[in-house]
Order: C-alpha cells, then structure tokens, then sequence
C-alpha cells in the first residue's frame, strides 16, 4: 500500500504554543486511521495542516506529493472531504441548497446532491431550512457535504462528539460502508473505545505529540498491559481459586463471591487451561483484552492532562 | 461556475432568504418617496426644479445611510463565518483566498446596489410621472445612484476589512460603528473646527480639496452637490471659491481608491489570517 498523506516530522507553533510537535504519520491507500487525544491535543491543529489551511512551522505535508498550502493545494483540496468539528450552517438555508453551493465550489455534478442526502438519510428533510435541523440532522448534513465528489480521502473532526447513540452508531455505519468502498479516512475523536472497531490504526495524541501509531494489536504488545479477568465463584472458595491461579494472576479486587484479576497477555494460554480445571468453582468468566482507554492511562500517565 | 461568483451569489441569496434585501430595498425606498412627496415644499420658490431638490436632499439622506447598511451588512463577512465555523470549511475547498474576499464584497455589493437601484429607481420613476423633468436633471438623478452605490461599495469594502482584522464579531461590530461615525460624523467637524481654528492661514484650498478625498462621504457629497448645476446651485456649493474645483474625474477616481484599497488590504490581510 502507497502512502498517499505523509507528515514527516510536522510542527506548528503559535507564538510560543506548540500545538504540534515533531509529528510524523502516514495514511495508506483504503487505510482509516483514528487520531485518539484529548481536547486541545493537537487533532485538529494537525487535519488544519492536512487541508493546507495553515503552513507548519517545520517539517512538511504531503497529500498526492502536492503540498496542500502550495501553489496545487486547489487542485489537492478538490480531492479530499472535510467534516469541521462544529459547524453551524446558514440557519436560513435548505439543506439542498447549501450542498448545491458546496457542490459548486467543488465543481462536482449537482446531480449527485439527491443521492448524498439520501446516504446520510435527511432526504425527507432535503427541502427544510436548516435552522429546524436537529443537532444530529446538522452533522449527518456536515457528513453529505464532506462527502460531495466522492473523495479519495475523508478528514473527520470528532464526527461523533455531541451526538445521541443513535446518531453516532449512523457515522460509524457511514464510516465502515467509505471504508468499504476503498476511501482513505483518519478520524479524530475522544471517544476512545468506540472508534476501536472501525479503524485500522491508532494514532494517540497528547499535548500535540503523537504517543503511538500501530494497529491495536501492535499497541497492546507495546505497552504489555495485562487482561483483566472477572470471576464468579460459589461463596468461600476464592481462596482456592486465588492458590490455583497464584503463579501468574495478581488480585486486582475480591468480595466473598467475586474476584478481579491481573493476568499478563502472554499467560493466556495457561489461565484458559487452569480455568478449565476450575470449571466446578468457577460460575462465571469475563476476560477483557486492555482497550484504548487502559493504553491512553497507561501512556500518559505520569504526565499531567 | 466561478468560485468567485458561488460566494458572491450565495451571500446575494443569503441576504434574500434572511430578508435583508427586502428591508434595506424597503428603507430606502421609503425614504426616498417620502422625499419625492414632501420636497416640492422648499422648491416652490427657489426656482430650483424638483427633481434638484430630491438629488441634493436625497444625497444627504445616503450619506448616512447608505455607509450604514454596507457596514452592517459586511461586518459579519468573514469573522462571522469564523465563529460559526464555516470559514474553516470553506477554507478546505478548492478555493482562493482572494475569491472569499471579493466574493463576499461583490455579493454584499450586490444586495445594496439592487435596493438603491430599485428603492431610488421607485421615487424616480414617481418624479417623472408626477412632474417629467429636464434632462440635465435626469443625469444628476443617474449619477446619485451611480455614485451612491460606489459609496456604499467602498463601506462594504471597509466593513469587510473590519472584519477580516478582528478575531470576535463583537469587535467587528464595534469596529463597524467606529468607521461610521469616523466618516460620516467626526470627520466633517474636525475639519470644520481646523478651518474654524485655522482661519484661513494655512490651509489652502488645495490642502482642504485634499483632505476631502480622505473621506469616500465627502468625495460623494462632492459629486452629486457640485456636479450638475442646479443641485450645485442649491446645496450652496458652488460659492466656496477655489474650494470644489476638484475634476470630477479626481472625485471618481478617489471614490474607485475607497473602493479598491479595503478589498486589497482585507485580501493581503485573510492571506495572512490563521483559522
């Protein structure tokens, strides 16, 4: 897979704020990347130097190998879709008519305006002013606009934040389907554990240094954070438990039927084999693999939010 | 079609949609046919046709209107967007710098233009039904919504600067109110208490004919108080001796410079402009 969005060793400073420092990434051809970090981290500082709308400081963006902020960044910004973190369209406007405008400016058909609609499911609402839009409506018609001309490459700004569940199941829906369909996409959010599924890669950045890039499996690896595995067991007997499973597993919380425990990933093998031998005691087991959050705390600790 | 004229046609549509081409079409009107109606009174004797008296009080009444609404109307251009977020946006589509600029000011430019032309036209087209006229009248008429609409552009370009240069809508709105009343309050009475003070000893006419390009209000008071004969004769400004010899090419060419220098210096500074 080529690269087809390089940051090599990208900063921005404002005055003597660093928004972004030394930030080096590259998205794939088909790849959906999730840029992972707090407000303020630097996400959208780092889609503003992608979208050639600001220059960097130092190091460089390369989109195509045209440089977005360059003397092409037109004919580069033609090519790429952008959802704003918040956006507040022309109250007064049709949903139709501010996609027919955002069309234009990007000389993509009108034609194709209907079907967008559809997509993002406000064709009912196509032909009411803005202003009645719900908050939910408002986004998904931010989405139809990031999407007009089909473009190769999709840059997503906290697509889900303030949304009900509903509505940000349906962006997540819409970003699996443009994955589907060969769309490079880097999504930011903070909603850590939910982006998790529909991603290729994370990106964890915090006070605008990229932490770590890698898939999760790769991230877990890295920072080898422990299963965490929940037990229920018949009363007085976590004591026997707790003496089988000594040898690797550390108590994390125990009550007279419960008990939580720390297992490193590579005693896997043998605490599914221990528990098999428990299967008289043991009523209930959950095991969870360590999400994004546990590896955000993990990295950042240390250091203050 | 041109990104240029997207923006300038979506700000033309917006202006539509939230009734401000309506109302500012309205106002003007209305004052303009009050004018027509009442402005026979101070005509009956001076000799002066009817259709001078409505130029010159008509002139007066844009001076301070019209710089008002291109203010009103363009101080919200960019930094508006900016607070709701559209102007990253728009940022991130395929277009210039300069096309949101201009786009923004051929659009609000637009809007006031068709409510002087049509708000003015109204009370003219009134004027010629009641009375006919002379030609040479005719001509004045012309250029005082010719020119009127050249000054409510250069107010749009200084609106839009105001809000190309200001971070917060509260500060371009402040901003707005400072350039009017700059130009169309303070500015004529400080130069008339530099005269009164001056008494004559060093400024010149030549200097005060200057210092009257300085102000796009006093280059079109210029224009539509001394230009056609009547209205001149009227308005009283045809006396001030050498003051007012200035070429009307001169008084043209300072208002187009009003025109032009907002737009390149707001176009220079969105350039530099961070979102």
């Amino acid at each position: 897979m080529s690269a087809i969005v390089t940051l090599d060793h990208l900063t921005k400073r404002y005055g003597r704020l660093t928004a972004l420092d030394d930030a080096t990434l590259s998205l794939s051809a088909g790849e959906t990347v999730a840029l992972v970090g707090h407000n303020g981290a630097g996400k959208t500082t780092l889609m503003k130097l992608i979208l050639g709308v600001i220059r960097p400081s130092a190091g460089r963006v390369r989109i195509l190998g045209e440089d977005p902020a360059g003397r092409h960044g037109a004919q580069v910004r033609r090519r790429l879709g952008f959802l704003p973190e918040s956006v507040a369209f022309h109250g007064a406007m049709t949903g139709s008519e501010l996609l027919a405008f955002y069309a234009r400016l990007k000389r993509a058909p009108l034609a194709a305006n209907a079907g967008l609609l559809r997509r993002v499911g406000l064709a009912e609402a196509a032909g009411r002013r803005v202003g009645t839009y719900s908050k939910g409506m408002r986004q998904r018609l931010a989405l139809a606009q990031a999407l007009i001309g089909a473009p190769g490459i999709l840059l997503l700004d906290e697509p889900t934040s303030g949304l009900d569940p509903d509505s940000r199941r349906e962006v997540y829906q819409t970003i699996d389907r443009l994955r589907g369909e060969g769309v490079s996409i880097l999504v930011s959010t903070h909603a850590l554990a939910e982006v998790e599924p529909h991603v290729d890669r994370v990106a964890l950045v915090h006070r605008g240094r990229l932490l770590a890039v890698g898939d999760m499996a790769e991230l877990r690896r890295r920072v080898q954070l422990p299963l965490r595995v929940r037990l229920k067991v018949p009363f007085c007997t976590t004591g026997r438990v707790l003496e089988r499973l000594s040898g690797y597993a550390e108590p994390l919380a125990r009550s007279e039927r419960h008990l939580e425990l720390a297992v490193a990933a590579a005693d896997r093998a043998a605490l599914i084999h221990d528990l098999d031998r428990l299967r008289d005691l043991v009523e209930e087991v959950e095991i969870q693999s360590p999400g994004l959050d546990a590896l955000y705390r993990h990295l950042t600790a240390g250091e203050s939010r | 079609m041109n990104a240029l004229l997207t923006i300038a046609g979506q700000e033309v549509r917006a202006g539509i949609r939230n009734r401000w081409v309506a109302a500012t079409t309205a106002i003007l009107a209305a004052l303009a046919l009050s004018l027509v109606l009442l402005g026979s009174a101070p005509g009956g004797t001076t000799g002066a046709s009817p259709l001078a008296v409505v130029v010159v009080s008509l002139a007066g009444l844009t001076i301070f209107l019209v710089p008002l609404i291109a203010l009103l109307l363009s101080f919200d251009a960019v930094v508006g967007e900016a607070e709701r977020g559209t102007l990253l946006l728009l940022l991130a589509y395929p277009v210039a710098r300069w096309q949101i600029v201009l786009g923004k000011f051929l659009g609000h430019t637009a809007i006031l233009a068709l409510a002087t032309v049509v708000g003015y036209g109204a009370a003219g087209l009134l004027l010629f039904a009641t009375r006919g006229a002379d030609p040479a009248d005719w001509a004045g008429f012309a250029t005082l919504i010719g020119t009127s609409v050249l000054l409510g552009a250069a107010f749009v370009g200084l609106g839009g600067l105001a809000s190309i240069a200001v971070r917060e809508r509260a500060t371009a709105a402040g901003l707005a109110v400072g350039l009017w009343l700059v130009f169309v309050l303070l500015y004529d009475a400080a130069l008339l208490g530099l005269l009164v003070a001056d008494q004559g000893a060093t400024v010149s006419g030549g200097l005060f004919d200057a210092l009257l390009l300085l102000n796009p209000a006093d280059v079109y008071r210029l224009i539509n108080l001394t230009g056609s004969g009547g209205a001149a004769l009227l308005s009283g400004m045809s006396a001030p001796g050498e003051v007012g010899q200035l070429p009307v090419a001169a008084l043209y060419a300072a208002l187009a410079a009003w025109i032009l220098l907002p737009l390149g210096l707001g176009v220079l500074l969105f350039n530099r402009r961070q979102p």
